[in-house]
């Protein structure tokens, strides 16, 4: 029940959130804060109180009673549908990030959105809600429908509170995972029917339909179609178009929950239902994976490096990031694994910040372009340190988070295939290159005259405390990352169990 | 004929009773509030008639079966009959002229289509069709001044004229053939005929199948849907859409089930190049509109593609009849409601003013009248079948026959369609959610609590029957 009170709590917040619009305008970002940390204290809260949260045991795939959280009522049965919630350590970290960079979220919408304000926390926090659908849900209609139901609100906030080109780029997100989404249905309908025709019962349940008989081509075909989904969404070169257009138009919080949150959602689905559901498919096709990743590794540094736009840089960027994610999960042994689940949590906050930064510079200078910047930490002396900090952790730096992530997936992946493994380490070194010159055409370098009327105000006491939430989590990452691993390793372990 | 025999048949007789009060009615004072009311009451009783019917399911005659399929369907036609009689008062009533024939139209209309959803036998198949068809060339060019409507009302006079000398021809044939008129004698008859004379036993089907798919508007069929929906006055187009095409597809399963004409390969392929040709066609050209009945007509042409897809699924071994009728039964319900919440915002948005139907009509709508754009929001969802609506419930029946049923093809151009669809549908929200400064634009000409209470109550069934299907999945379990 504590999973569908998360839920619920966002989802009854938004309409509050949309109602107090009319008692004062400044209303609903504070209830939407309000909602998000409420959710995150009470989370934490039932978390601490359960007695055997202390000893987090190796939970079994199949076998919900040995998850840390499992729940289950029935909705449809006519076709075995129901409301199945359950927690495992990957799914744990996920919920965290989500509320916490939903936070972030909110902070960085608070001056940032003008017109509309209720109606754009409640989807700020109808999205949340969906994302956490998306993590918990363990019945794959449920998964379907908050995968899809979770694009809505995200559509209005990039068409409605967007930049120049919004409705070319909400249209083209939407268009894109919903296509892809199909696909998916596609194939989970006929998992279903494949497991309805070998055991006579209707059933959506994950734990049921783990281990299914099949042919190998229908498990090579039905892997395709979840594949296709959670790539798009992640994404993967070639299906990431969609993602820069999207990321630039959206405004600051959007960009801030579609580059921390919604492109996890896409690893999580490789992870969670990709690879287990078909284990043998998903092994043979491993090398087209790692493949398609360490491309997006590489193409996306290069891509990234041609960038005048400061946010699309950082779009770019993250299509080469979560090439890694992409090699971790095919590299499929636990050092790869345990890299991509870190870099899920890092670069979530290392690109949310990014983008804040991004969000706080298009509102003093109304534009984004770095060829009218420059010189701006002689202005805005924090606004340039925070933004130092985030661009080294976004390259690599020892001791931040990404790092070890990196890292991990590269010492993993080295085992599975070298090769693939030097191409890899190629879009670290180009990385160093685009993040570099972001800071240095931004914010050093030679004055641009243009700056000195514009009445630049640095980085006041909500910004900065927003950037130390994050800058804290990264250097706690970088420096003790242990406890994310010891979250996450039971669950990896399990989950290696069920491949070949 | 005993009682019993009278009593199935409460609904069809509620209606007639109904015609022929409003023609004595008009024969003695001529007024168009009475004649609304004395409508809204026939088909509140026509509603209570087909509740009362369920007691007595038999076939009537050789030409009527009253079954709880049919009886469903009736009491879905005439609460969209009701709909549209809210609708039009609001549409004809500023106009000052002599409006209450309309209603009697309307009122004949329906009890064609009654008529069609029960028909057992060609014969009441061509009566019910020409009575709707006759009642409806009449309504489409109802408004005295429009060039639009006559223009549309003549396209579907003579194209249902075409259509319906196909279907005579074809019945001729099968006639010729089998020796018989009724679906389940024709049914029986046709393995044997099919083995003398497999080519004019086929003509035969194809023709009726095609005069069936005129009236459906299916691709290579479709040609008259987007003028004929333009031209049509907002609510009869919302009627066109709703009762004319539902009824119809219940009387083309009926047909296809009790003929066994999945039984017949060549016709299943030629079926399958229909169903795929309306949901590419349906949708691509539906991308290029910027009226929204146009929109909407494509729309509508693809949908029907989609429904296809489960007549073809009878086809494989392995389908199961009881899902494929639950699938039928459950699409076309939500399509005719998605239908109804779209056309009951076009109707009170853009009324009879041709300009107010472009889409950029509907700019920032979000802000002018929250619940009418909300309202037309899920309509669209709906229709492009997203989570928690009825229509992806809908589309989620279709995919799941389609794989049972193998059909990998029709399932390849339905996900294309409904990518496509996507955008279209969104095109109108994307409007919506624009900020105009006209705020003067596009005002609702009548009362509009009503209005607003009515898009309230469609927008509460999409999402209901989307997110709480299961009552509904027994209840057409049962039929």
């Amino acid at each position: 029940m504590v999973m569908v009170n998360l839920i619920l709590i966002l989802l009854v917040g938004g309409v509050l959130a949309l109602l107090s619009e009319r008692i004062n305008e400044n209303m609903p970002r504070k209830i939407a804060l309000g909602i998000v940390v409420i959710d995150l204290l009470y989370f934490l809260n039932h978390l601490l109180a359960m007695p055997e949260f202390n000893q987090l045991q190796t939970p079994l795939v199949a076998d919900p009673s040995t998850w840390i959280m499992h729940f289950k009522a029935d909705w449809i049965p006519a076709f075995g549908i129901s409301i199945e919630l359950a927690l495992d350590g990957i799914s744990l970290l996920m919920v965290l990030l989500t509320l916490v960079l939903g936070a972030v979220a909110v902070s960085a919408s608070w001056t940032d959105v003008i017109v509309r304000r209720g109606f754009f926390e409640a989807n700020l926090l109808w999205t949340l809600a969906g994302v956490l659908g998306v993590f918990m849900a363990l019945d794959l209609f449920l998964f379907f429908l908050f995968w899809e139901v979770m694009l809505i609100p995200m559509y209005f906030m990039i068409a409605i509170w967007g930049h120049e080109n919004r409705g070319y780029a909400a249209m083209k997100f939407f268009i894109f995972t919903q296509a892809s989404g199909l696909l998916m249905l596609v194939s989970i309908l006929a998992l279903v029917a494949v497991n309805h025709s070998a055991t006579g019962q209707w059933t959506f349940s994950y734990f049921a339909l783990l281990n299914t008989p099949m042919a190998e081509a229908t498990s090579h075909w039905l892997m395709l179609g979840f594949f296709v989904a959670f790539v798009v969404k992640l994404p993967v070169f070639p299906f990431h178009t969609w993602l820069p257009d999207a990321h630039t138009q959206a405004p600051t919080a959007g960009s801030v929950i579609l580059a921390g949150i919604l492109l996890k959602t896409g690893a999580y689905g490789l992870i969670r239902y990709a690879v287990p559901l078909f284990p043998d498919a998903a092994m043979e096709f491993s090398y087209v994976a790692m493949a398609l990743g360490a491309a997006g590794v590489v193409y996306g540094a290069v891509v990234a490096f041609a960038q005048t736009d400061f946010k699309r840089l950082i779009a770019y960027s993250s299509v080469s990031h979560m090439g890694f994610v992409l090699l971790g999960v095919y590299a499929w042994n636990e050092l790869a694994l345990q890299g991509a689940v870190m870099q899920m949590v890092a670069h979530g906050f290392s690109t949310a910040a990014l983008f804040m930064i991004a969000g706080s510079l298009q509102e003093r200078l109304h534009t984004r372009d770095m060829r009218e910047m420059g010189g701006l930490w002689h202005f805005m002396p924090r606004m340039g340190a925070v933004a130092m900090f985030f661009v080294v952790a976004s390259l690599g730096l020892p001791g931040l988070g990404n790092f070890v992530a990196e890292f991990l997936v590269l010492l993993g992946l080295f085992k599975v295939d070298p090769w693939m493994a030097v191409i890899a380490a190629l879009g670290l070194i180009t990385g160093a290159a685009y993040s570099l010159l972001l800071m240095q055409r931004s914010f050093q370098g030679d004055l641009n005259p243009k700056l000195a009327d514009h009445g630049l105000v640095d980085f006041g006491g909500r910004e900065m405390l927003t950037m130390a939430v994050m800058m804290v989590a990264l250097v706690g990452l970088g420096i003790y990352p242990q406890p994310v691993l010891d979250f996450a390793e039971p669950v990896l372990q399990s989950l290696l169990e069920t491949t070949p | 004929m005993t009682v019993n025999l009278l009593m199935a048949l409460m609904p069809i007789l509620m209606l007639s009773l109904t015609a022929v009060v409003l023609m004595v009615q008009a024969s003695i004072k001529r007024d168009q509030l009475v004649a609304w009311f004395i409508t809204a009451l026939g088909l509140l009783l026509t509603l209570w008639g087909a509740g009362y019917a369920r007691d007595f399911t038999q076939p009537v005659t050789a030409l009527l079966i009253v079954d709880d399929w049919g009886l469903f369907f009736t009491t879905l036609i005439v609460t969209a009959a009701l709909i549209t009689l809210i609708l039009s008062r609001d549409t004809f009533s500023t106009e000052g002229e002599r409006k209450e024939e309309f209603y009697l139209l309307l009122v004949l209309s329906v009890l064609g289509a009654v008529v069609l959803i029960q028909s057992s036998h060609m014969v009441s198949l061509l009566l019910g069709m020409e009575l709707m068809g006759v009642a409806l060339y009449a309504m489409i060019a109802f408004p005295e001044k429009g060039q639009l409507s006559l223009e549309a009302a003549i396209k579907y006079l003579v194209l249902s004229a075409c259509a319906s000398a196909m279907l005579l021809y074809g019945f001729a044939l099968l006639y010729a053939t089998t020796g018989d008129l009724s679906y389940g004698g024709i049914g029986l008859k046709a393995i044997l005929a099919y083995q003398q004379n497999p080519l004019i036993l086929m003509s035969g089907t194809a023709m009726v199948v095609a005069g069936i798919g005129f009236k459906l508007s299916v691709v290579p069929f479709h040609m008259w849907t987007p003028d004929v929906y333009e031209g049509a006055p907002t609510p009869v187009t919302g009627f066109l859409a709703t009762i004319s095409k539902g009824a119809v597809f219940v009387a083309l399963t009926r047909f296809f089930v009790e003929g066994q004409l999945y039984e017949y390969h060549s016709l299943m392929t030629a079926l399958a190049a229909v169903a795929i040709a309306s949901m590419l066609v349906g949708n691509w050209l539906a991308l290029k509109q910027e009226n929204i009945k146009r929109l909407l007509a494509y729309s509508s042409i693809a949908h029907f593609g989609y429904l296809l897809v489960v007549l073809i699924a009878l086809a494989h071994e392995s389908a199961e009849a009881t899902l494929i009728r639950q699938a039928i039964t459950f699409y076309l319900t939500a399509y005719i409601l998605t239908t109804l919440a779209a056309f009951a915002v076009i109707a009170c948005i853009a009324g009879e003013d041709e300009s107010k139907n472009q889409i950029a009509a509907f700019d920032g709508l979000f802000w002018r009248r929250g619940i009418q754009a909300s309202s037309l929001t899920v309509a669209m969802l709906s229709f492009a079948g997203i989570p928690l609506t009825a229509g992806f419930f809908g589309k989620f029946y279709i995919i799941s026959v389609g794989i049972q049923s193998q059909l990998w093809w029709l399932l390849g151009s339905l996900i294309i369609g409904s990518a496509i669809a996507i955008y279209y549908y969104l095109r109108i929200v994307f409007a919506m959610t624009m900020s105009a400064g006209t705020a003067t634009k596009g005002q609702c000409s009548a009362s509009s609590v009503a209005q607003d209470v009515l898009a309230i109550l469609l927008l509460i069934l999409v999402l209901l029957l989307g997110s709480w299907p299961q009552p509904f999945i027994e209840f057409a379990g049962q039929l």
